[in-house]
């Protein structure tokens, strides 16, 4: 856990009482809401189908437990009692009002949570690895240095009115859970041959009307150089990046228009200028940053505990143990996930009541701490081994246990037309409905890892074009389509799904996911073989033909 | 539109000069980018400060050879989301040391001026008396900034290490 000074305290506090005042400019008049949008979208604030929707940043993905509970709070006080889990570590509330969002953001604030660029045309929330510091074989915790460049970002005098939004992620990891390269900066933590901390750099990756797969930049930044290497960047983007069309302002329009090569040309030579200045950072800062991070005493525990052993004969807990339990670096921990997916359930939302119940749990079981994935999934990071058959058990009572995790259920959803102002299409009621086309626990884990994304328009916040099945809603003659792709991921190895054909019509989706997973059942070679792994293998012909051979 | 400069509201001395107005005997003139390179012998001659007015679509570097020479600098705002121009008022403060006034125009709003004092601004065209009544209070609005940049303020990184150093001697 990361744990603010008392200069972070006063920044949040400073940045209220700015948002205070600027909604009670906009309140009695004296600013119009063309001034007021770009002012409170710098605070999270969107204006909705029904109402002001209000995103509060999780940097990095770690909550501790009295953060929890005061979004449980927010959501209760402000809100409708529920929120939201993102797919970029935050959490939004649909239902706020104008007037009382600063009174939720002084309650926030006094546990160090704010909402300052979750939305805008700046930099967003710093995204990393939910399993940071906790992952065995991990280079160093990440959270480290995305909180080094989420103070650096933040309130950043000179890019902060962007061409377009611009969100960075990190990760440590080979397997790549922070989805780096469909961020517009993916930074992945190496060593070089001297053993010391660096990056290499990836920009210009995202989603949207024009997806790309970002490209490496830089294969490495020395750690000390990495803000002054950002800082570079951004300033080339802000110069040059496209500001006549909102749809071609992304950083990643920029590269691609310039070239790789000519773009890692500007932002050289704007390095050159500023590597060598205050922007470089001693070891010593650093170490300030890493010593406000607490990690747990963790126990010497055996590998395999009796507790462990005996619950082995529950298929229930077993079933659920074998998606939701990861490895931890520590023996006789355990990394624990927590589904937000319950079938027939909105993926990503939690309860107040949720909220506050996990929060004691993870007092109980996970050293206070817990922390928020880009699926859209809760985790618990430092779970011992013996307590996991009871927290199970209470993990079950509040509707927390689902064993979904990674499976095709375990599905990543915008919100769309229930609730977005932009979507053409419903997402949330696809997802419904294919959690429970998929309910049968043996038969989603016959069919092993497959994720399906969901997105209700062309901007992808469902992540459409790196799902293993990925499903877009757009609008033709007033009515909802869906077109599918298949062959997407957004690891290590991202790459954009494929359309499979013509776009089919709302109450089809779910048959055509249907047969797009017998089609697979088919043709893989053996049950280790994923989803992925066939597509890969046959392309997208055969799922295509069985999807249109009878449509 | 009022000006503020010095953290005061002040008359502006500067006269703006459109692409095609005559040029004034005396006074100081504000006179676009494009006439002032096409003329700056000229208008240099003259008696009365000469300022540029920049666009934020144009490379500063081209005015560099000029900067000893004139008075002042305004660069644009085309809209308060348009930001550009902060990063060619750093340029111009930090990699050129352009030290002459360094004047915010277009839709200036009391909400950036914490972002342009940084980025090295020392006037601003303000859009609403208001905001310009305002300017001191708004300015003081922040106490803790934590990106370094030429305005000298001091960063929250740098905070931490002085009290950290302090604190070793304190104990």
């Amino acid at each position: 856990m990361y744990a603010y000074d008392e200069i972070d305290r006063t920044l949040v506090n400073e940045r209220v009482s700015e948002f205070r005042d600027q909604v009670k400019r906009r309140l009695s008049g004296e600013l119009t809401e063309d001034e007021f949008k770009i002012l409170r979208l710098q605070n999270g604030v969107y204006l909705q189908l029904h109402a002001y929707m209000f995103r509060v940043a999780i940097p990095y993905g770690t909550l501790a437990t009295n953060q929890m509970r005061a979004l449980a709070h927010v959501a209760r006080k402000y809100d409708r009692g529920y929120g939201h889990f993102t797919t970029r570590q935050n959490i939004q509330f649909n239902w706020i009002k104008l007037a009382e969002l600063p009174d939720a953001l002084e309650d926030l604030a006094k546990v160090g949570i704010h909402a300052m660029q979750t939305s805008g045309n700046n930099m967003r929330n710093v995204t990393s690895d939910q399993w940071a510091g906790v992952a065995p074989g991990e280079i160093e915790d990440p959270r480290i240095w995305s909180e080094l460049i989420r103070q650096h970002t933040t309130l950043h005098p000179e890019f902060s009115f962007l061409p377009r939004k611009f969100k960075i992620a990190i990760t440590a990891s080979d397997h790549d859970r922070a989805a780096i390269k469909i961020h517009d900066i993916g930074l992945r933590l190496i060593k070089n041959e001297k053993g010391e901390t660096g990056f290499e750099v990836l920009v210009g990756g995202g989603l949207g009307r024009t997806p790309f797969i970002a490209k490496t930049i830089k294969h490495f930044v020395h750690g000390r150089d990495i803000l002054s290497y950002i800082e570079a960047i951004l300033r080339v983007y802000n110069q040059y990046g496209r500001r006549d069309n909102i749809y071609k302002a992304r950083i990643k329009i920029l590269v691609h228009e310039l070239g790789i090569e000519k773009f890692s040309r500007e932002v050289e030579d704007e390095w050159q200028h500023i590597r060598n200045s205050s922007l470089q950072i001693d070891e010593e800062v650093i170490e300030d940053i890493r010593s406000r991070f607490t990690y747990p005493a963790y126990e010497k525990l055996p590998h395999m505990p009796d507790e462990l052993r005996q619950a082995a004969a529950d298929p229930d807990f077993e079933a659920w143990r074998k998606n939701s339990v990861a490895p931890h670096k520590v023996q006789g921990y355990s990394i624990v996930t927590i589904s937000l997916k319950p079938t027939g359930g909105p993926p990503g939302d939690a309860t107040a009541e949720q909220m506050d119940a996990l929060a004691d749990l993870a007092d109980k079981y996970s050293f206070g701490e817990i922390r928020v994935g880009h699926e859209q999934n809760l985790a618990l990071p430092h779970v011992a081994k013996r307590d996991l058959p009871a927290l199970w058990k209470a993990l079950d009572k509040l509707g927390l246990a689902t064993p979904n995790v990674n499976l095709i259920t375990d599905i990543i959803a915008c919100p769309g037309l229930d609730y977005c102002s932009l979507a053409n299409a419903r997402s949330i009621p696809i997802a419904q409905e294919l959690t429970r086309r998929f309910a049968n626990h043996e038969l989603a884990n016959l069919i092993g890892r497959l994720h399906i994304n969901i997105s209700g328009c062309i901007n992808a916040c469902g992540h459409h074009h790196v799902g293993h099945i990925g499903i877009l809603g757009v609008e033709k003659n007033g009515e909802e389509v869906y077109q599918i792709t298949i062959g997407g991921r957004a690891d290590e190895n991202a790459a954009l799904g494929t359309l499979i054909g013509p776009g089919v019509k709302f109450d089809e989706v779910a048959d055509v996911v249907e047969d797009i997973v017998e089609a697979y059942l088919a043709l893989r070679e053996r049950p280790e073989e994923l989803f992925m792994d066939t597509v890969k293998r046959l392309g997208v012909e055969p799922f295509k033909e069985r999807v249109y051979a009878t449509r | 539109m009022p000006l503020v400069n010095g953290g005061k509201i002040t008359d502006d001395r500067f006269v703006k000069l459109a692409v095609d107005t005559p040029v004034p005997a005396g006074g100081d003139i504000l006179v676009p980018a494009e006439r002032f390179l096409g003329e700056a012998e000229g208008l240099l001659k003259r008696a009365g400060k000469v300022g540029v007015i920049w666009p934020n679509n144009r490379d500063i570097a081209e005015l560099v050879p000029h900067l000893g020479q004139i008075a002042a600098v305004a660069l644009v705002f085309p809209t308060f989301r348009d930001g550009r121009a902060y990063s060619q008022a750093r340029l111009l403060r930090e990699r050129y040391n352009y030290r002459g006034e360094l004047r915010a125009t277009g839709q200036v709003l009391r909400d950036q001026f914490v972002f342009m004092l940084r980025a090295g601004f020392d006037a601003f065209e303000v859009k609403k008396q208001a905001d310009a009544e305002a300017f001191m209070q708004t300015a003081k609005r922040y106490s803790v900034f934590y990106q370094p940049t030429g305005d000298g303020r001091i960063t929250a990184l740098h905070r931490r290490m002085q009290l950290r150093h302090s604190e070793g001697v304190g104990t």
